[in-house]
């Protein structure tokens, strides 16, 4: 039994190196190396989320107006795919104000919308990267006197190797057309 | 006695050519063309340096060297686009066309990022750079002189089909050279130039998303030199090269 149990994990490790001896497609989002801390306080390269799709967006807790329903306009999509196609996403929203979105800030904000960490990921970065980050996906903000934040507003949808495959900025309501591109992503994974 | 000689010269040679050079600036209270609150509000710039010169040909060769990541033929397409360099000869060197002391183009904003990087400074903010260009050789705000604002102009009605210049034109006032009249330059937050002035009043979820151009109030609608540069640098992407987009490093002070 034991050895049963070292030769499985052994084929876990193999699995393992195989897939990260592939090299990452040069139109991946993952070449860029940004380090993003959750809501759980634990840090990982954004890279590390590569091999299962990824819906993406970036907002900041103190916003009072449009993020929360940037926040709604997640959960409102999650919700509307097919249960098995749910079950192979997940989602992450980056902050655009690390200095005050610290980890008590986002998980305070995860825990009052009720977003479930198994699948929800808020994370912040340092602001160099939050500026790269924005870049690849093709996002833009800027930071007003008053400390609010005026920025463009997209659910970025990655595939599992972290090119962007979809894109809608049809925010607090439903956009059917970006639902059917996740359920075409993940079902061709 | 020979061999330590010829030792030396070999680390001598392997230095970096000269150290870039960074002027100081005192920043203050700015009326950019750009309100920082989208109304009227001026901008504030720390006091900074900045390079300068632009980055040339010569200098970006010998970072691409010292960081192969950068090379074209190695550059992930999500940092770079497929003109990235193409006017070198190949990936590592020049060529006949391309001359040392030009200031480089065909780079995107990651990859002068990255260069800046390895000068440890960064580029320099929209606000920095517009601060630095408003001054001319005597004056540290030239921007109300129609001579100033004539003589940026001409420079946009010079086709971008002859060849770059070299580096070294007239110092302005603080010593930096070239920052108008040779090449576009990226800045840090270049993608945050035409966001409109206030994303959080709009009702209309179609809207929401970010209202170009039309949304933006212009602070000087004189100044066309400078608001065709925001034009310009906000209708790119970071990963986008263009023939005549070089960039300069700044330093917090």
């Amino acid at each position: 039994m034991k050895r049963l149990l070292s030769f499985v994990a052994m084929l876990l490790l193999l699995g393992g190196s195989v897939q990260a001896a592939q090299p990452l497609p040069g139109d991946s989002v993952y070449q860029l190396p940004v380090q993003l801390t959750g809501q759980d306080g634990q840090s990982q390269m954004l890279s590390a989320r590569r091999g299962r799709p990824q819906l993406v967006t970036m907002f900041y807790t103190s916003c009072k107006m449009v993020c929360p329903l940037i926040i709604d306009s997640l959960r409102l999509t999650r919700n509307a795919l097919d249960p098995s196609i749910r079950s192979q996403i997940d989602l992450l929203a980056v902050s655009f104000d690390p200095a005050r979105d610290d980890v008590a800030t986002l998980r305070s904000y995860a825990d009052k919308r009720k977003l479930d960490p198994r699948f929800w990921t808020l994370a912040r970065a340092e602001p160099a990267q939050v500026r790269q980050l924005s870049g690849v996906l093709g996002l833009q903000y800027r930071q007003l006197p008053d400390g609010e934040f005026n920025h463009s507003s997209e659910l970025i949808l990655l595939d599992g190797e972290g090119r962007i495959a979809a894109r809608t900025n049809v925010i607090g309501r439903l956009d059917p057309a970006f639902v059917k591109a996740i359920t075409e992503t993940v079902s061709r994974h | 006695m020979r061999a330590l000689a010829l030792a030396c010269l070999g680390l001598l040679l392997a230095l970096p050519a000269a150290a870039a050079e960074y002027a100081a600036l005192p920043g203050g209270t700015f009326t950019s063309v750009l309100p920082a609150d989208g109304k009227a509000a001026p901008a504030q710039v720390a006091p900074f340096r900045l390079r300068t010169e632009l980055v040339t040909n010569a200098e970006f060769l010998a970072f691409v060297k010292a960081h192969p990541a950068w090379r074209r033929d190695k550059v992930a397409r999500i940092l770079a686009d497929a003109r990235y360099l193409t006017q070198w000869a190949s990936a590592d060197t020049l060529g006949d066309e391309v001359l040392p002391r030009q200031p480089v183009t065909r780079v995107s904003w990651f990859a002068a990022q990255a260069y800046c990087e390895s000068e440890r400074a960064r580029l320099p903010s929209w606000y920095e750079w517009e601060f630095a260009a408003a001054a001319d050789a005597t004056r540290r705000d030239a921007r109300a002189d129609p001579a100033w604002r004539e003589s940026i102009l001409g420079w946009y009605s010079r086709p971008s089909t002859t060849a770059l210049p070299q580096i070294g034109g007239a110092a302005n006032i603080y010593g930096v050279r070239d920052i108008n009249g040779l090449v576009w330059e990226w800045v840090d937050d270049f993608n945050a130039l035409m966001v409109a002035s206030d994303s959080r009043d709009q009702g209309d979820p179609d809207l929401l998303k970010f209202c170009g151009a039309g949304a933006l109030s212009m602070q000087d609608k004189e100044n066309y030199a400078v608001l065709m540069r925001i034009a310009m640098l906000s209708a790119l992407k970071a990963a986008d090269t263009t023939n005549n987009m070089g960039f300069r490093c700044a330093k917090s002070d």
